[in-house]
């Protein structure tokens, strides 16, 4: 009993952690857009094996994004005390093979791809998926505040202290506002409640006399991860097989669906 | 010929269509498999739930299939046929020339057949553009620089052999080049979808029209700078529109950003067909509104006349077509199929 306790528990901390892995091109959650397909649990509680199986909306997606996911389930679930160690399985992707050799081999991209690299690593393409997150994110959280109200002039000013006591009233903006913090924090863009809430991703302040070019920016950049968002969101729906049930337990689907709040299984399988 | 509720006849052009076989028989390998599964995998996510088709039509149709979805049954007045070999997934060719042009026999006015080659064939490829004109009269081409050719899994518009061919290409008077820009596999550690070759290529090249399908999708805003500078590059639909259905609203910010950007002028019209049919795709567009804050935003709207030109004028001007005597030519001739 105790030890079904405790596997209940580490199911419910991969799937958290999981959720902390975005889709780079899309900056959405992986188990948002339905990739995460199953996840196996072998060993002890306190020294446990865990295999995560994702798939792709196609055979195509370019495997650079498919490797940063594989690592970052890599990263998040290895990092989770109880779990000695993470197999990440890719299936039905051209280079399925060279992805798992890279994430679960510890080779790394470079190696394994290093043919197809021109010699370069991936610090470009992560660096350019960041900003690309960090605008997405800004654009939702200004443009609600204009709608809310609040002019140019102000919102050039904001402190992370004003913006943090914004009542949004749910919605997307209040979904990515922590999101946009971190990066924001991250970026070292703001440190300290007294800072300045937004910057562009080269530090500099927001003109208070007029934001909308700078928004109608932003915006082109959340159109294009939208488009690709929605094609995703559509493709893996058609190509999605169902997990198996499993009596009574609460299985992958179980948390896919949101049928099993965070913490509530510790609370209720004791 | 799309007749408008008013009773106004708007001449289309389909920009961007296909007649693939992507059976079983013709697949070559595991990738043929994949490829046609991805088409469908579109085809399903984005058509309203009345227009799906089932998989076996999907992966062969016929030309009766074709003649009726697009002339009968559809609006299309002609369409732009595109060439897609793909002769390391399939045993002979997913679109093939002289299959396109055995099809196309029954109307020939309808039809316009676009080639294909590949730049990595080096000589050959240049011969091969020699072929085409010389055989098919070819006014266009389609590239996609995403295929996949032995050891390569892609190429960019501006590598050598890719300007030896459209000087050729300039020589000859093939004036329009489809780009199709897949997720290019290499290199690995750049982003997949990078357009910007499409900027080198139109800048060296300013005799020729670069048609960028699916407006350079998932990389709109390079595109729409791009197409901004260079005054012979077009954004295809193909790909973008069907969002008129399942997201409406975001198919207007696209659209507002197309046309404040690239302008009504440099926009075509095309169902992708047949991943989608275009009767619905051009009720469904001529019957749609941007949204009024979105179309505040950028100050342009979809008006009837920036539709006409979207749906088949434009693309008559770059292909030469004079729209009054093809009408009449189409008029005198109209399409038939085998009754079923």
């Amino acid at each position: 009993m105790c030890e079904m306790h405790e596997a209940r528990t580490l199911r419910g901390d991969v799937w958290q952690a999981l959720a902390r892995v975005a889709d780079p091109e899309l900056d959405e959650p992986i188990t948002d857009m339905g990739f995460v397909e199953d996840v196996e649990f072998a060993g002890p509680p306190d020294d446990a094996v865990v295999t995560v199986v994702f798939r792709l909306p196609t055979y195509w997606c370019s495997p650079n994004f498919a490797f940063l996911m594989a690592e970052g389930i890599s990263r998040e679930v290895g990092g989770l005390p109880g779990v000695t160690r993470v197999v990440v399985r890719l299936e039905d992707h051209m280079h399925a093979e060279e992805v798992m050799e890279a994430v679960n081999g510890g080779r790394g991209f470079q190696a394994v791809f290093a043919s197809l690299c021109d010699g370069g690593d991936l610090s470009e393409l992560r660096a350019t998926f960041e900003e690309k997150a960090f605008q997405r994110r800004q654009e939702s959280v200004l443009v609600r505040l204009r709608a809310l109200g609040w002019s140019d002039a102000s919102i050039a000013v904001m402190t992370l202290r004003q913006l943090d006591a914004v009542d949004f009233d749910g919605g997307e903006a209040a979904a990515q506002r922590p999101r946009y913090r971190e990066l924001l924090v991250r970026r070292g863009l703001a440190r300290w409640p007294g800072d300045l809430a937004f910057r562009n991703w080269e530090g500099e302040a927001l003109p208070g006399d007029g934001l909308k070019d700078y928004v109608a920016r932003l915006r082109q950049v959340r159109i294009n991860m939208e488009f690709n968002g929605a094609l995703c969101r559509g493709l893996q729906g058609t190509r999605y097989k169902e997990v198996q049930t499993v009596d009574g337990e609460p299985t992958l689907v179980d948390f896919m669906l949101g049928r099993v709040p965070a913490r509530e299984t510790s609370l209720t399988s004791g | 010929m799309y007749v408008t509720p008013e009773g106004k006849e708007i001449f289309v052009v389909d920009g961007h269509i296909h007649f693939w076989d992507g059976s079983p028989e013709n697949q070559r390998n595991i990738h043929g498999k994949q490829f046609i599964e991805c088409f469908y995998a579109y085809h399903n996510a984005l058509s309203p739930k009345d227009e799906l088709w089932e998989k076996s039509r999907f992966e062969k149709y016929s030309a009766d299939d074709l003649y009726r979805d697009l002339f009968i049954d559809g609006p299309d007045d002609m369409a732009i046929i595109q060439t897609t070999v793909l002769g390391d997934f399939y045993k002979n060719g997913f679109g093939d020339l002289g299959r396109a042009h055995d099809m196309a026999k029954r109307a020939k006015d309808r039809f316009i057949i676009n080639g294909a080659y590949d730049p990595r064939d080096g000589e050959k490829a240049l011969e091969y553009i020699h072929y085409m004109k010389e055989t098919y009269d070819i006014q266009g081409v389609k590239l996609y620089t995403a295929e996949w050719k032995g050891d390569s899994k892609g190429w960019k518009l501006n590598d050598p052999w890719s300007y030896r061919c459209f000087e050729l290409l300039d020589k000859l008077g093939i004036k329009n080049v489809h780009v199709h820009k897949g997720p290019t596999i290499i290199p690995l550690n750049k982003d997949a979808f990078d357009v910007h070759d499409v900027d080198y290529a139109a800048t060296d090249f300013q005799n020729l029209n670069f048609i960028v399908e699916h407006c350079g999708q998932p990389r709109l805003d390079d595109f729409c700078w791009i197409a901004v500078q260079e005054t012979n590059v077009f954004g295809g639909l193909a790909v973008v529109l069907p969002f008129i259905h399942s997201r409406p609203r975001y198919f207007g910010e696209m659209m507002a950003e197309l046309l404040f950007w690239v302008g009504p002028d440099k926009i075509l019209f095309s169902s992708d067909y047949a991943i989608w049919t275009p009767k619905w795709l051009v009720e469904k567009f001529w019957n749609y509104q941007i949204p009024e804050d979105i179309a505040a935003e950028r100050g342009v709207q979809l008006t009837d006349e920036i539709k006409e030109k979207i749906l088949g004028l434009n693309a008559a001007r770059i292909y030469g077509i004079d729209v009054e005597s093809k009408k009449a030519k189409l008029r005198a001739e109209p399409v038939s199929i085998a009754a079923e």
